[in-house]
């Protein structure tokens, strides 16, 4: 399913978060937004989300816009892993999982077996089915990331928001679940747009650049397009020498301490 | 052992262990009931207890007691509605207690931490002050209105219609609570201050009681309590989403501002009634949830019915020991906090140790 945007204007009082967005995350690709801090990443997933009503603009999930939709059937088209998750309840592995299928399941009815199978599967393939009777609270920064990674399998939608969800995963987890998410894109058609603060993971694993500064867009397209030197020092205002890796089989960029 | 039925056994698992609680809590609430209306200045046997309140239901008095008439009208007019008040209090404020932990997204949240207690007292002590209460009813609802304001007023500060679903974030309420709250115990220092005689009144009116409930006190808590449990027990899911994270909620589908709003209203209005019936009790509200949840985990599906009898049995055994044990009746307000005060930082000192 394609997510378009257009026209979104946000702000916070007086200053501007995001200028007149306009832009498509076209299905079947893995979208990843780039930018420094404070240029309206979080804002604009905010707003694609639901989360937030942009002042100006619309957003189409599909041939549907999202203020039209009831907030279970965007549930059911959109999950999200926001970052910072902070819980303050001891909730278990399994129940947090298994809450991805909240949009499914009729108020007063129990899941269904069905529902059940879902929250197995998206604890065994996020690899954290050792910790399904463990509370939530308990664990560690890059687990409860990989917990709400699984809810958003769980929740078996269309479309995928990530606010950097691998900002405390260790190296093999975030690799691991990136395999998975290229694999959803490809096999099953999926939009994920993800908010990453890597460069070189962008690289190499999406589709698609975003390039946000500002809260305007400063560059977008196929990665192997846009992720140039000229296009990070714009956005970044670091030099930065980007060359074809063999080994990671991706275009790569390289800083320099000064 | 095949992924199906270690689910199967898992669920059975949560299954059963609410269901004999729920029965145990049940049966403890009657037995407490019982216990507390035989108890206090003058004892009445427990078969005498069955007596009158299967006479009240059939019709007629079948007993040969010589006091048998004496101990109807205390047990009918005295103790049960006192009893019977004291419990449904309880368990408002302990559901109260609940909605409020999951929406203020904190496992320390009370029902009067949007400031509804300091409201409903400023409103009472105006009425005492006036001496409207030789008039009319007066007390009671002056206090639920002082409530009520506060609480409109509470959401009105922490509101902002700008963004779609963190309009009413935690952070905002609590922050605006604690102000408002501050302003309203100046508010009544002043009153007590230019109170003169009637001070006496306002500080005991202050300190909660029990004493000459009637049944038209239990039935008002009732009423809202009844109204209360079904709303919270239609949204216990949502506030299960919500008590995660408003992002997480709003993305698993949860309507946030309209359900937060709701759930709001629902727990001020449970603690509202409490304290206009019968004064400020503190940490019934913040320890039942707290504890029950060591029973039955967090799921609020789970906690709302366990945390109603709990805090139905809490509270009458409190009352009651007030009432029957100590050989003066102090206020409960005073007992519950001295009590539950200690309890709560001996929970919270063992949270923090391991």
């Amino acid at each position: 399913m394609d997510v378009r945007i257009s026209n979104i204007s946000f702000s916070y009082g007086e200053a501007p978060i995001l200028r007149d967005l306009s832009c498509t995350f076209s299905h079947g690709r893995f979208h990843a937004i780039l930018g420094p801090n404070g240029s309206g990443k979080t804002t604009l997933l905010d707003i694609i989300s639901g989360f937030t009503s942009p002042d100006n603009g619309e957003i189409r999930l599909g041939t549907s816009g999202l203020g039209t939709m009831s907030r279970r059937t965007a549930a059911q088209t959109m999950a999200l892993v926001s970052q910072n998750y902070a819980v303050n309840f001891p909730f278990t592995v399994y129940e947090v999982v298994l809450m991805g299928r909240h949009p499914y399941v009729d108020r007063f009815s129990h899941p269904t077996r069905q529902d059940r199978d879902l929250a197995v599967n998206a604890m065994s393939i996020t690899g954290i089915t050792h910790l399904k009777d463990r509370k939530i609270t308990e664990l560690s920064g890059g687990e409860k990331q990989r917990c709400i990674f699984a809810r958003a399998l769980c929740q078996d939608t269309p479309v995928l928001l990530l606010d950097e969800a691998f900002s405390n995963m260790d190296i093999n987890h975030t690799l691991h679940l990136l395999a998975l998410l290229k694999k959803e894109v490809v096999s099953r058609e999926k939009t994920v747009i993800a908010v990453l603060h890597d460069l070189n993971l962008a690289a190499s694993w999406s589709d698609t650049l975003v390039f946000l500064k500002d809260g305007a867009i400063k560059a977008r397209g196929n990665t192997a397009d846009v992720f140039t030197e000229q296009n990070i020092q714009t956005v970044f205002n670091v030099d930065a020498k980007v060359e074809f890796n063999e080994y990671a089989q991706a275009r790569q960029a390289y800083f320099k301490a000064s | 052992m095949s992924r199906g039925s270690n689910m199967k056994r898992m669920e059975r698992r949560a299954f059963t262990r609410t269901g004999p609680v729920t029965l145990a809590f049940i049966l403890v609430l009657a037995a407490m009931i019982l216990i507390s209306l035989s108890m206090g200045f003058l004892s009445i046997p427990v078969q005498e207890i069955f007596h009158i309140l299967l006479a009240k239901i059939t019709g007629g008095l079948s007993t040969s007691h010589p006091m048998a008439d004496t101990y109807a009208t205390i047990i009918y007019d005295v103790r049960l509605p006192r009893i019977l008040t004291c419990a449904a209090v309880g368990a408002a404020l302990s559901i109260s207690g609940v909605l409020f932990q999951g929406i203020l997204l904190n496992p320390l949240a009370d029902p009067y931490t949007l400031g509804v207690s300091a409201g409903a007292a400023f409103g009472a002590s105006i009425a005492i002050l006036l001496n409207l209460s030789a008039t009319f009813v007066s007390v009671p609802l002056f206090a639920f209105i002082g409530a009520c304001a506060t609480l409109f007023f509470v959401v009105f500060l922490s509101y902002s219609p700008r963004r779609n679903a963190g309009g009413l974030s935690s952070n905002n309420l609590i922050l605006s609570g604690i102000i408002v709250a501050a302003i309203l115990s100046a508010g009544i220092s002043f009153l007590k201050f230019i109170a003169n005689e009637q001070v006496s009144v306002i500080i005991f009116w202050l300190m909660g009681s029990f004493a000459s409930k009637t049944w038209a006190n239990f039935w008002i808590v009732l009423v809202f309590l009844a109204l209360g449990v079904m709303i919270s027990l239609y949204y216990a899911r949502d506030l299960n989403l919500i008590s995660l994270g408003d992002r997480s909620a709003s993305s698993l589908g949860v309507n946030l501002k309209q359900v937060t709003l709701i759930l709001l209203v629902t727990g001020s209005m449970l603690a509202a009634v409490c304290v206009s019936i019968s004064g400020i009790i503190g940490f019934v509200g913040l320890l039942v949830p707290h504890m029950v949840r060591f029973v039955t985990g967090p799921d609020n599906r789970k906690l709302i019915p366990i945390s109603l009898l709990a805090g139905a049995v809490l509270l009458l055994g409190a009352d009651t020991i007030t009432r029957a044990v100590l050989p003066h009746e102090i206020p409960i307000g005073i007992l519950t906090a001295l009590t539950g005060g200690p309890v709560f930082c001996w929970i919270f000192r063992r949270s923090r140790m391991r």
